[in-house]
Parts: C-alpha cells; structure tokens; sequence
C-alpha cells in the first residue's frame, strides 16, 4: 500500500472526502511505516492507539459529509507541544514522566479541525540545536543517504528533527514543527520537505514549551507547499491566552497558491552570499532566481547590511530569555527531582542533571547576558542590533514583495560532524535566524539535491502577515523545480 | 571580557546547575569562545538606535476582571516529586 | 510640635532616615496575570490555575482592573502616570516563586513621582515623596513549621497582584514612618484598591533603615522586609537604628543586607535565604508587550475618583470648622467621615465631631467595636444631640443617656422619657426649687450676703440636687443671680 504513503495531504483530504479511503486505513498505514522506521528514532512517543481512535471518529464524520479542513489526517506532534494526557518531555531529561493536563492551542486547533495523532517527535533538547543531536531521547537519523558515504547515518537538522525525518520518510503524513531560529526551515531543508515559519504571533504560543518567547513559532512541516498552506490554516489563529498572539486576518493562502509570480518583486540580498559558502549551494540560489525570473518575477538586489550581525545577536537574545525560561524547571511541581540536603542543592542536582550539555551552555550564557554590569553590554545591544536587522527589512520590503535565499549554507551533515564546536553547529542557521529577529514569514522549499545527493532547500521570506507571498513565490519555486519529495522514501 | 573559572562558577550557582569540577575547565572554554564570538556586535553602532520591544508592534492585550480558572488542585499537583496534603513538598528552607 | 527625632549615641545625636516600600495587594477578583481568584484563605493550591504553577508553555495575559486600580492608586497619590509601561522578569530562584521569575515592573513602571502629605499630632502636616508605584505579581506561600524536615508551598497567592509603592527616604522617625503607613491604607481604603488589611497580608512593608548625623550625607542602608503591622514598624526602626548606631560607634560600618523582624523578641536579624549575591537580571518578560494606556481611559478614572482624605479634611475644617486634628480622625476611613457627615447634618458640627470623637470612639474602641457595627447609629447619635440642643437634657444628662444607648440600642428620646430625664427649664418650677434652698439655708444665705460670692456654686448645687439633676443648670445659674442680688 507504498500509494497510500504517497498521497501529499491536499491528496489525502481530497481521497477521504471522496471516501476512495478511510482515515482508519491512511492511519494504519503511517501506524506501520512509524514501527518500520522506528530505528530512525523520529518519534519520543508513538500514540497508535489514540490515532486509530481519532480516525475512527473522523471516519463517522466523513461518512456523514462533515469534517474539519484536516479531517482523518494523521500527522505527528513535535515534542515541545503539551498534548493533554500524553509524556511531553521537550527533549529533555527533566521534563521525566510529565504528563501535561492541558491541550497546546495549536493542536488543540489541529484536533478541532478533524487532524489524528500518530505520536511525538524527536526534537533537540527544549528545541536548541540545529542537528537534533542534543535530544535526551537521542539523535534522529535522516531518512536521506548521501551517495558517496550510503552508511553514514545523517542528522535530519534542528530542532524538528523528529518532524522532519518523519514527513520525509513517510512515518507522518505531516507534522508541527517550532521555529526559534531555524528549527522548522533548517530540517525542511536537511530533510528535502517543505517547512514553513509563519509570522511571529500567527499561531499561539501557549501550550508550547518555551525556548526564547519572543522568538518561538510554530508552523507546519509537509511535503508540499499546498499542504504547509493548508495545515498553516487550521494551526493559526488569534488566542486570547497569549499576549503576543495577532489578530491580522491571514490572507486567503489558497488564492495565493493559484496565483503565478508574474509581476511580483523577488529580493536577492547580496549579503547572504557569504564567504566560504559551498558553490552548489549558491549555484541552487542562482537557479531559483532564474526559475522565479522566467516565472514571470522582477529580480531586485536588495541589501540587508546588518545580515552578519543576525546571529551573534540571535545568541544572545535566545540564551537569555531561555535562561529565565527554564528557570521554571526546578523539580518542584513537575518532571525530575535530584534529592539534596537543602533546597538550592536540590535545585542544583536536579537542574545539573536534568539539562543537557547544550541546554547548560545557553543557561549559562543568557544568565551571564542578563547578569549585572553585563547586560547594557550584550542584551540591550542585542536588542538595539535586533531592531537594525528588522529595519533592513523593513527598507527591503518598501521595493520588494518577497525575498530569495537559501535555508542552510549546507546539505545534511553525518552524525557526530559539528559537535567539537558549538559555533560551527550555531553557524547552520546563518540565512534563517535574520528573518526571526525580525519576526518574519518564511518557507524552506525542497528544490534540488547536493552534489552527493542529498536535498536542499531554498527560503523565500515575505513581510509581516504577508503569507499569502510567501507562499505564492515558494509554489512558484516549488513547480519549476519538480523535486521529488518522495525520494527519502525509496532509499529508505 | 574574558570569564575565568570562579565566575563561571558563580554563574553556575546564579542559574541553579551543578557542575562537576572536571566540567568547569573545558566550559569556561566554551564560553569563552561563544562570547568572544559574540563580541562583534560591538562594531555595530547603536547610540541612536531604540531596542526592539515587540516584532508585531502591538501593544498588551488586556483582560477582563473575571474568575475563570483554578479549583483544580488534583491537576496543579499531579506531576509534582513530592506533594503532601495538597502541597508541594521541598528541602527545608531556613529563612 | 516637639524638636526632630533623635537618638542619643555614645557620639552624639544620630538622625534615622527610613524610606519604605510597601506591597499593597490589589482588590480584584482574579489575579495579575491568570483567571484564578484572588479570595484569601482557601484550601492550599485550589486557587491555582495552570499559569500561576508555571507549568510548562503557560503564558500571562494582564488583568485589566489591575491596571486601573494601579492607575487610580497613582492619580490618589498626584502621581504621573506613565501612558507607556513595560514588564520585567526578575529573575530569582525559591520554592514558592514557581517561574523562577517574578513579573514585575523595572525600569519603566506604570506609575512615577507623587506624594502623600502625612497628619502629624499637633494638626502639622509633612510631606512625603513617592518614588514609584509598580505592579507586580505575589509569590505562593511557604509552610516551614509543618514537617521536621520538609517546607510545604500552598501557590494560592502565587500571581495575585500587588502595587510596590516606593517612598523615597523622606521619613525621620519610627512615628513618621507609623503616619505614612496609616495614611497611605486610608487612601488605598478611600479609592478601594487595596483593602489593606495588614493581618491577613494584604498590606506589608519593606523597611530602609541607615542613620547618620544631622547632616552628614546618607548612611547604608539596609532592608527590613515584611512587616505587617505599624505596632512592628516602629519597634523594628527602633532596634534596627540602635544597632546601626552602636556598630558606628564601635569603629564597624553597617553591611547592606536584607533582615528580618523577630516581633517575639524585638530584634532584627540577617535574612539567610537572601544571602545570595542579589542579582536579579531584571530584562523585559518577552510574553508581555509593552502596556499602552489610553489619556481619555485615565481621564475618566481621575474624574471617578471619590472625595480624597486630603481633600476631606480641608472641607471639613473649612465648612465644619474643625480643629486640624479633629478633621484629620473623622477622614481616616472613609465610612468613618460619611457617618460623621450624617452626624453633623443640621446640627452643630463641632458639638457632633466632640460627641463622636470623645464619647463614640470611646465607647467603641473599649470592646473593640468597629464603627460599622455600632450600636449607636448616626441618626440615633444625632438624635442625643438634638435633645441637647434644644434644652432637653443637659450635656452631663446626655452621658447617662448615651452609656444607656449603647447598651441598649434604644434611641435617646426613648431613653429620657423612660427614666424621666427631662430637663426642667419650667422657670416657675425651678423659681420654687431656688426658694426652697434659700429657705432651708438661712446661714449661708446670710453669709453670702456679706460678701462670701463663693457661696454661689454651693446654691446652683444644691437646686441641681434638689431638682435631681433634671434642672436647666443654665436657667438656675441666671435665675440664682437674679434672686441674690435682689
């Protein structure tokens, strides 16, 4: 039944509506290929018994002609989601055995429009890391092989790792993902799978394990850019319960879809042509710029002064707010507890044990960042360095209707590679953690492959609330490069 | 600025983590590292520049004045170490 | 009004400045920043939402009559209200602080520069700048006598708002400071922002002490936390600039610190749990957005505020013509001076403010009856006093009736016809009373005659005795006159 693995979740909704297929049969296939791909570690916790529940229920609906937009289509759970019921664990050791007593909005939402649960993926722990290699549940293998080292397993990116490996190889038909800095976009990339990061405040934040507040988005990880329209659709929306959450209407994204580039005013930032980046991958650039040029865009250079600045500023302002973020975790009401003879040694132990390598080092940074006589130093810099990088834009977007670049400055990376140091791994989120300073949309679309065949992915980034843009020119990229997402599949 | 091993140290203490001696020499390396990385944004002039307070540019939501939440202490307490008679239960603290 | 307050060292005179910081809880139904109610005294965690145990994912979302209460509070005290505000996490770690942070306000709080002008004994004024009002959220609670080894957090306070306002160091006595207290409830009572009820927490203070020799620039300071009663306050300045002094005068220097009030044994003491290296790392909370106030939105809030206590007061000094002292008690609470205006109504206010101020608040504060639940009503008070005035009863008569009253709760006239109490201003009955002393006393009489004008009191005595105290004693003193010198 390799078709029913095939269907793009536009494909899937269109089949259940015509009842050609029952959710309970969709449910049960990507149920079997989760336990075949089980040793790829993409998911934490896999819920069968919960997604075949939810699809019987969808199936009664669907018979009766009802049925929400995403109605009997299993997809997956990043694990930094709390999910009603369900170990959501962020990745990390200290969130041991939590079982949250409340629905996240967002899947709450995705539930409310008719989605099933297959489980909940592998992240990087509380979503640091660009290669999902810090996660306590352990690495994610990428269902991708490179052609000239077939044995080496390769790291999916990061933070959704988990999500990632799991839309590309098949074990969901489609996933949630957050972006902080790049942990949708770097792993769509890596993965050879569409990851879209919409606008900061489009969809809630509560229910979400924090990381950097002002940075956190979730969005939808998919095979195409339909179905990221589609699933951005039924996660989005206002939420009177998180402060920062927007009440723009978002645009009619399947108008966008059915709209060509013709006349649209493409950026190409001269900025992001970095030194030392791999030739193919500025070689893809320049095909994507041509593939949206013959679509019928004007290409404009643009320039974004501040680019190099993005994420020296990005490892400030993250650290920080995760410091106080996780401050939380304290083994007092929730997760692990390392006993000790008073209450700040308790605190110690547990915290010391509970966190990993990576997640110790951003504490320690953001608390020194934050730390008397240091903080006018780096983060009220950071932060006035932040407004600088969204003015660029801001200036950008005055001639431009979107911009092109690359998601990653390279293809995905063998496991164990970029772990000797932390600014090598930071350097992987080069071209996407600009556009999340800045708050901005973007989508990674699968467009090509490496020279050792591995995918690689293109962004197109849009003005605040502009999605429909955004997805208009990445459909654009998206039908002149013809990827075939379903590679990963195969080789696996 | 250059962090040697006792403030790396009190940092430690400051955010609540034990670490092990034989991990405090290879982290004042790492820190360092990353901070001196960081310290380029110190080539970027800023003087008349505001920080960035919010990306969308909204200002706070408020809410209404209304009970809504809470009467649920079985759900507060149910994922704590240690709860006793409805409380969460810790190390004695000495005030 | 006495010289400054003084403390005699070994050294010489030492001047204590104390500046205080109080946390006054908001009257609100729910708290700061989640929907969970604020109702005092509930079963540990039950008025706990998810957000107040900062599990993980959950976020604040402000309350708006917290903002408002805080705006009018600001408005009370001629503050400027700042139309733009941020929140800021302060970062520390404790059992019952349960996000590891405390939302607060830091650099930009809502309210800025005010004042409060203090009612010193003697009818004086003083002064007293405010630094800044901002809110802030209440930690949860820690049990540490509940288990030999354990320390028990009920979370039910966790997020309930408060107002830190921040006094700046104007205070010179443990009285000064005692004044500031009172006042600053009286107004949070009038406005109805804070119920300050310091029993039960609604109202604390937090305590900078530092002494120095008159004029000599400011000492170091250091910080008595908590304090919930003004009876404490005082004891706690007392002791605390005692040791300050005599650490000085012992060749030490005082280190800045956080302590504690032992109330059982008069001392103040070094707060362990804070001897961390204060470092909060205050920086804006990211969940929050920057507060916006509309002018017209604070506008409407000054024009709905009630008739302040400062404002009170100067009115009834004005219109009632009372003492400076006087004014300053009937204001302090509000229901207090809305019973006094009852009083007074129609009569003679001054003869009402000494009737309820001497005899009322005499009688109420020997069992410990609040006003509210007086026996003696302000209809029924008013009631006495118009026997009073119209010549009824005489005012000593009026003290037996009013001790009558307030045992009772019967009304006075009720009172006076019952026992007979009715004045005797009849001038033929009291004509016949004063012949009858004249006649029963020809020596005296005689006596008199000759120039001995002493023995005049002994003739009203006497008709007052004879009349059983039921004379007009102002009819007899004229009539007596008359008949003497006849």
């Amino acid at each position: 039944m390799a078709s029913l693995l095939d269907f793009s979740l536009v494909d899937a909704r269109a089949a259940l509506a015509a009842r050609e297929i029952s959710s309970v049969e969709l449910t049960r296939a990507y149920i079997d290929q989760m336990a075949a791909t089980a040793g790829r570690n993409a998911y934490i916790t896999a819920t069968p018994d919960k997604a075949l529940a939810m699809a019987e229920a969808s199936d009664t609906r669907l018979a009766k002609g009802e049925g929400g937009a995403m109605e009997g289509l299993p997809i997956a759970i990043k694990d930094l989601f709390c999910t009603e019921g369900v170990l959501t664990t962020a990745g990390s050791h200290i969130l041991g055995g939590f079982i949250p007593p409340y629905e996240s909005t967002v899947s709450s939402n995705l539930w409310a429009s008719g989605a099933v649960m297959l489980g909940k993926t592998n992240l990087d722990e509380f979503a640091m890391g660009s290669a999902n290699v810090t996660s306590y549940y352990g690495p994610v293998e990428n269902p991708w092989r490179s052609t000239d080292a077939p044995d080496k397993k390769r790291v999916p990116g990061g933070s959704s790792g988990g999500s990632a490996a799991a839309v590309a190889g098949r074990a969901a038909l489609a996933a949630t993902g957050t972006d902080t800095g790049g942990s949708i976009r770097q792993p769509a990339s890596f993965c050879g799978i569409v990851g879209m990061k919409p606008t900061y405040g489009r969809c809630s934040r509560w229910g979400i394990v924090a990381f950097a507040s002002s940075l956190d988005q979730a969005g939808p990880m998919t095979r195409t850019v339909s179905d990221a329209a589609l699933m951005l659709g039924a996660m989005a929306g206002h939420d009177p319960k998180d402060s920062t959450s927007a009440a723009e209407p978002m645009a009619d994204l399947s108008a966008a879809l059915g709209q060509d580039v013709k006349g649209m005013r493409i950026g190409v930032p001269a900025e992001y042509r970095m030194d030392g980046m791999p030739r193919e991958i500025d070689a893809l650039w320049s095909q994507g710029i041509q593939w949206l040029r013959d679509a019928g865009a004007e290409i404009v250079d643009i320039s974004l002064p501040h680019t190099k600045y993005a994420l020296p500023t990005y490892y400030i302002i993250a650290p920080a707010e995760a410091s106080s973020n996780l401050a939380r975790y304290d083994g007092v009401r929730y997760g692990l507890r390392v006993d000790g003879d008073s209450l700040a040694e308790m605190y110690a132990n547990t915290r010391g044990e509970g966190f990993g390598p990576e997640v110790q080092r951003r504490i320690m940074i953001g608390t020194y960042v934050l730390s008397a006589g240091y903080y006018d130093a780096y983060y009220l810099k950071a932060q006035k360095v932040r407004a600088l990088i969204r003015r660029d834009f801001d200036l950008a977007f005055e001639t431009v209707d979107a911009i092109l670049t690359p998601t990653a400055p390279s293809d995905a990376f063998a496991i164990g590679e970029n772990e000797d140091d932390p600014i090598k791994m930071y350097l992987n989120d080069v071209f996407t953690v600009p556009a999340s300073l800045a708050g901005l949309p973007g989508v990674s679309v699968p467009v090509g492959l490496s020279a050792r065949g591995l995918p690689l992915g293109l962004q197109v980034l849009g003005r605040m609330f502009d999605e429909g843009s955004v997805v208009r020119a990445g459909r654009a990229l998206e039908l002149a490069a013809g990827f075939d997402v379903s590679a990963a599949a195969r080789e696996g | 600025m250059s962090l040697d091993k006792a403030t790396v140290a009190s940092i430690a203490t400051l955010a609540r983590l034990r670490v092990p001696d034989d991990r405090l020499e290879p982290m004042v390396d790492e820190l360092n590292n990353i901070l001196g990385w960081i310290e380029q944004l110190s080539e970027v002039d800023t003087d008349t520049v505001a920080p960035l307070a919010s990306v969308t540019g909204h200002s706070l939501p408020l809410r209404e004045d209304v009970v809504t939440d809470g009467g649920y202490p079985d759900r507060v307490t149910a994922n704590a170490p240690e709860s006793v008679h409805g409380f969460y239960a810790v190390p004695k603290v000495v005030e | 009004m006495a010289g400054p307050y003084r403390i005699q060292g070994e050294t010489g005179e030492w001047e204590v400045v104390l500046g205080l910081e109080v946390h006054a809880q908001v009257t609100s139904h729910a708290k700061l920043f989640s929907g969970s109610s604020t109702t005092f005294g509930a079963e540990p965690n039950t008025q706990v939402s998810l957000v107040d145990a900062a599990m993980p994912g959950m976020l604040p979302v402000i309350n708006r009559e917290c903002v408002e209460q805080a705006v009018r509070t600001g408005l009370a005290l001629r503050a400027k209200i700042n139309l733009r505000s941020v929140f800021d996490r302060k970062n520390y770690f404790y059992a019952d602080l349960p996000q590891g942070y405390q939302i607060s306000q830091y650099k930009d709080p809502i309210v800025g520069e005010g004042e409060i002008v203090l009612d010193l004994p003697g009818g004086e004024t003083k002064t007293v700048g405010i630094e800044r009002l901002h809110l802030e959220q209440d930690a949860g609670k820690s049990l540490h006598d509940q288990h030999p080894t354990k320390s028990y957090i009920d979370l039910n306070r966790s997020g309930v708002a408060l107002m830190e306002i921040v006094s700046k160091p104007d205070l010179r006595s443990p009285e000064e400071a005692a004044f500031y207290v009172k006042k600053l409830r009286s107004i949070l009572r009038y406005i109805g922002t804070c119920d300050g009820n310091m029993q039960e927490g609604s109202m604390r203070a937090d305590i900078n002490v530092s002494v120095r020799k008159p004029g000599d620039p400011l000492g170091t300071r250091c910080e008595i936390k908590n304090m919930n009663s003004v009876r404490f306050i005082q004891q706690a300045i007392e002791y605390e600039a005692r040791r300050q002094i005599e650490i000085i005068e012992g060749g030490g220097s005082i280190d800045q610190e956080t302590r504690l009030f032992d109330s059982s044994r008069g001392e103040t003491r070094s707060m362990r749990s804070k001897e961390d290296a204060h470092d909060y790392r205050y920086f804006p909370d990211p969940d929050l957005l920057p507060l916006e106030l509309d002018p017209s939105r604070v506008a409407a809030l000054q024009a709905g505020l009630p008739e302040l206590p400062d404002a009170k007061k100067a009115r009834f000094m004005a219109g009632f013509s009372l003492s400076s002292y006087d004014a300053a008690i009937l204001v302090e609470e509000r229901a207090t001076a809305d019973w006094y205006e009852v009083l007074a109504r129609g009569r003679d206010a001054k003869l009402a403010a000494n009737w309820m101020i001497t005899e009322l608040f005499g009688a109420l504060n020997k069992p410990g009856i609040n006003l509210a639940d007086s026996p003696v009503s302000a209809d029924a008070l008013g009631g006495l006093i118009d026997l009073i005035a119209d010549g009824t009863i005489s005012g000593r008569q009026a003290k037996d009736v009013f001790a009558e009253m307030f045992e009772t709760g019967k009304d006075a006239a009720a009172i006076v016809e019952e026992k007979g109490l009715k004045q005797v201003s009849d001038s033929g009955a009291i004509e016949a009373l004063i012949d009858e002393v004249l006649a029963d006393n020809p020596d005296k009489l005689a006596e008199y005659k000759a120039g001995k004008d002493k023995l005049f009191g002994f003739f009203v005595g006497q008709t007052m005795k004879k009349s059983q105290g039921k004379a007009n004693p102002g009819m007899v003193n004229e009539m007596l006159k008359a008949k003497l010198s006849g």
